[in-house]
């Protein structure tokens, strides 16, 4: 079996405010054409109870995303966590993160494969 | 070896390019004169790193195909699409030919510099139209209807405008010891986060909602915010003054105002003549009397006293005045006149706005709103951020003083963590307010005359150096009081994004000698040009950003041959225009406007940004308790009365209502229910996309994959109703025309609005008439009229109109006007 990455993402959802940014620093950052790259933001409108809904934009990493290796091999972060306006993302080691995740709720916990 | 560097510019951004309202810090990264990278600047306080999607995609936009890239002088018929590549002095000197033409025989005043938002534009469109001695420099949306009003209307009450606060006067930010943090933020008709120029702010409010801050949505549609606000207050668009008076109504009767800034800083208790409805002055009581001079009630002395506004106080000491009450006053002629007080005449017009009718008219239930004013009102601090939507109605002044009371009675003026006054930083002014002594300035008063609307629209005479939007496009066709004959377009899509009726627009363009526009790419209303001239994004110019606070530098990282920035461009038909124009070269006349902050524009390059220091009048918090608002140097407000005026002086002398209150607007199922039996759907517009600034942004690939058509929000269950499904194309008409929009079935709006998106063409369609890029497909302004400003020349009804919606038939064509 192929060993878990050791670093990840930590998505706090719930401050994602669906600017794109992410999405738009990858495509900078590896010239990917439109339509790929590394992370895509999808919108996601639940309805609730009484006629009322919810909206939520997740950051969702893809099949493309390396975890800007490139970029932390120099010290920095991933274009997408570096440029984040809202500052939900974080990059770290699995271990860091999951420490993380039991501080807030609505957080997703990401490791690329 | 053998690689070329890269090298690494420091700077700032405001448009062209990103399309915002500019100020964060990032670095380029140019590899062979070309960009190859953008990185937000990790240093710089405004954005800490940070960075919006259409900055970073930048790298697309800079060495786009579609770039202009020499000017270009028109040789078929307008619309025609047919160019002739000229030099730069060809079209100089052709344009100083024709405008000199135009100058000659009709005055400079019929020459009309328009421009739009978000490009650092106003100083060099201004240098270029009072070079040329025209008065005339427009924004040409209807209404003015986009922030210029709502400081207007705000400096009328307060003498100055004031944001929300999140420490951004600081480097050290939110960690200043000064600063706080709102318990409490009303966010007001602002998709704040989403939107195109002040998605940067919307994440200062994200900052603070981490740090505690509690959220009062207003809005009709249910945005990311409204999701996570503690009261949502989903009103009827057009509604916000009745809103605004129902949380003045719990407040009042609740006692939850701040009776300290009230009784100390406001015009509470002046006194108003009950038989003219008019606030009594000095002259009133005495034939020497100062008509600039107010009266209150002395209650121990039962006589009046005297605010005297030249010393911005009472004339006797000590004196308590009556702040509620009536009392009788003899004038100078003997007569005798019952009087009350503006607080009284205040709580008068806000009884008329029980909760019950608030709700009627707002269709928000009355336990929101009175849980939210209660909410807003005993949080402290708290701060109002308010969006577009405040200008997009005609009766937005009293709207805007309702929403400026709400901060000032609740005692959230200037104070840290509340609304905050933000002047230009280190009051560096880089073009001619009125009163300004800057560089940038017509060369006298009487140049001013000819501003079309001055005379009839006071706020635009004081407040709003620009002609009145509305009157200048009908001055075209009517060409009275006095003909218009040319048009320098420079930001300004009207065609496509900014101008209402875009086919009356198109008939304007066809109507005039002249046309020059100023882009960086083609679009639909470059079409009409005789001349089009190629400028630069934000990365191949030298500017400086004073608006707000820091002051910071925009530093050249690269250029594009044959590109010029629009100060350059300006820069040298003013001194063609202008045989006194004083200033060599573009730094030159950059060191004159920076003199205030004590810098060169050398320095400020060096520097990158600047903060004004504690104690300067651009630094917070409490000014006007420390006499840093008034020239005089006296605590107070520069408004005439020295105070902050719940009763607007000024407006009661322009013969406009001084009281805040709602009016409905004109196209609503309310104001127009024989409209509302045809058009059953309340039509708003403009909701923003991250990818897009207004009109811009649909040719850049990583974006348009964003938001890739016009898109139409419509709920699920009256898309059903319509038999309309997801992703389907719809018309929405109107008695104006009709556009076709692509449906996307959510219930973020209520079942009976829509939010069609604005500012649609097509780039990758033809440009040459019929075609014009698609401009006659999906443009939702074709549905909006010119025309309906608001009594003071301001506002307009942009953000709700009606309309009717159906499916289109495949093969169905589009009327080309």
């Amino acid at each position: 079996m192929a060993k878990q990455s050791e670093y990840g993402l930590l998505i706090d959802y719930e401050y994602c405010t669906g600017c794109f940014t992410c999405q738009i620093a990858c495509a900078q950052e590896y010239g990917w054409e439109p339509g790929m790259g590394g992370i895509r933001v999808q919108e996601i409108v639940q309805n609730l109870p009484k006629d009322k809904a919810y909206l939520t934009y997740l950051p969702f990493p893809t099949e493309l995303c390396v975890l800007c290796k490139p970029r932390t091999k120099k010290g920095l972060k991933p274009a997408c966590v570096t440029h984040c306006m809202s500052g939900c993302m974080t990059y770290g080691t699995i271990d860091e993160l999951t420490e993380k995740l039991k501080e807030k709720p609505r957080q997703v916990l990401w490791a690329p494969k | 070896m053998g690689k070329t560097e890269t090298k690494i510019v420091r700077t700032t951004s405001w448009s062209a390019g990103p399309g915002c309202h500019g100020g964060c810090g990032l670095m380029a990264h140019i590899k062979d004169g070309k960009l190859v990278k953008i990185e937000g600047d990790p240093d710089h306080p405004w954005n800490q790193g940070r960075l919006c999607a259409r900055v970073l995609a930048m790298t697309q936009y800079a060495d786009h195909k579609d770039r202009l890239r020499k000017p270009l002088k028109r040789v078929g018929e307008r619309g025609e699409g047919k160019w002739e590549e000229i030099s730069w002095d060809e079209a100089f000197d052709l344009i100083e030919k024709k405008m000199d033409t135009i100058r000659k025989d009709f005055g400079p005043e019929s020459m009309v510099f328009a421009a739009g938002t978000g490009r650092d534009i106003y100083p060099w469109i201004c240098m270029l139209a009072y070079a040329f001695d025209s008065p005339n420099v427009m924004f040409a949306l209807t209404g003015n209807a986009c922030y210029g009003p709502r400081l207007a209307a705000v400096d009328t009450v307060q003498g100055d405008y004031s944001v929300f606060d999140a420490g951004q006067w600081f480097p050290d930010r939110y960690d200043n010891p000064n600063f706080e943090v709102p318990e409490c933020m009303i966010i007001w008709g602002y998709n704040i986060h989403a939107t195109c120029p002040d998605n940067l702010f919307g994440h200062w409010i994200t900052d603070l909602m981490k740090k505690g801050t509690k959220i009062i949505n207003i809005d009709p549609r249910l945005s990311w915010f409204a999701s996570r606000s503690k009261h949502w207050l989903q009103l009827r668009p057009g509604t916000d003054a009745a809103l605004a008076m129902g949380f003045h109504h719990v407040i009042i009767s609740e006692k939850l105002y701040d009776t300290e800034f009230l009784t100390k800083w406001t015009n509470g208790h002046h006194l108003v003549r009950k038989d003219t409805e008019r606030t009594l002055r000095e002259s009133d009581l005495t034939g020497s009397g100062s008509k600039e001079n107010y009266v209150a009630w002395d209650p121990d002395a039962s006589e009046p006293v005297v605010w005297d506004t030249t010393e911005v106080a009472f004339r006797k000491i000590d004196v308590t005045p009556m702040l509620s009450g009536e009392c009788e006053v003899t004038l100078a002629d003997g007569c005798k006149v019952a009087c009350y007080t503006v607080w009284d005449a205040f709580k008068a017009e806000v009884n008329k706005y029980p909760l019950a009718e608030v709700e009627k008219i707002t269709g928000v239930p009355a336990k929101d709103i009175a849980a939210a004013a209660r909410f807003y009102a005993k949080s402290k601090p708290a701060a109002i951020h308010w969006g577009v939507a405040v200008d997009m109605t005609p009766a937005l002044t009293p709207l805007v003083q309702a929403i400026t009371c709400l901060w000032a009675l609740t005692g959230n003026l200037d104070v840290p963590g509340g609304n905050v006054t933000a002047r230009l930083a280190f009051d560096v002014a880089p073009y001619a307010l009125p009163g300004s002594k800057g560089a940038i300035r017509l060369k006298s008063e009487k140049l001013d005359e000819t501003r079309i609307g001055k005379d009839r629209y006071m706020p635009m005479n004081k407040f709003y150096w620009r002609s009145q939007t509305d009157l200048t496009f009908d001055q075209i066709f009517t060409e009275d009081p006095y003909p218009i004959k040319g048009l320098w377009l420079q930001t300004a899509g009207v065609m496509q994004g900014l101008g209402m009726d875009p086919k009356r627009w198109r008939e304007a363009l066809k109507k005039l000698d002249f046309v020059v526009a100023v882009d960086i790419f083609h679009t639909p209303t470059t079409q009409y040009a005789d001349v089009v001239l190629p400028t630069g994004t934000f990365l191949e110019k030298d500017s400086f950003r004073s608006w707000w606070v820091p002051l910071q530098s925009i530093n050249k990282a690269m250029s594009t041959p044959d590109c010029k920035s629009d100060a350059e461009i300006n820069f040298e038909l003013a001194r063609r225009f202008d045989k006194e124009f004083k200033f060599e070269n573009l730094h030159e006349l950059f060191d004159n406007i920076l003199e205030p902050s004590g810098l060169t524009f050398k320095q400020l390059q060096e520097q990158g940004w600047a903060f004004p220091p504690e104690g300067s009048t651009s630094c917070p918090y409490r000014r006007h308790e420390r006499g840093l608002l008034r020239g005089d140097k006296k605590p107070g407000f520069r408004t005439p009365t020295g105070l902050f005026e719940l009763w607007a002086t000024l407006r009661e002398d322009w013969d406009t209502e001084p009281l805040p209150h709602h009016e409905e607007p004109p196209f609503t199922p309310v104001s127009r229910p024989d409209l509302a039996e045809k058009y059953p759907l309340i039509l708003s517009t403009g909701r923003r996309s991250p990818a897009f600034f207004h009109s811009e942004h649909r040719n850049i690939p990583w974006l348009r994959d964003i938001d890739p058509d016009p898109i139409v929000e419509i709920h699920p269950k009256t898309a059903r109703a319509h038999d309309i499904g997801h992703g389907e194309w719809i018309w929405i008409e109107n008695w104006m025309g009709r556009a076709r929009l692509k449906a996307k079935l959510t219930p973020v709006v209520p079942k009976w609005m829509i939010m069609a998106a604005h500012g649609w063409w097509f780039p990758e369609k033809k440009a040459a008439e019929p075609s014009l890029f698609g401009a006659w497909e999906s443009n939702i302004n074709m549905l909006i009229p010119m025309g309906h400003q608001g009594k003071d020349g301001m506002g307009a009804p942009i953000k709700h109109s009606m309309c009717k919606i159906y499916k289109c038939t495949p093969g169905e064509e589009v009327s080309h006007g």
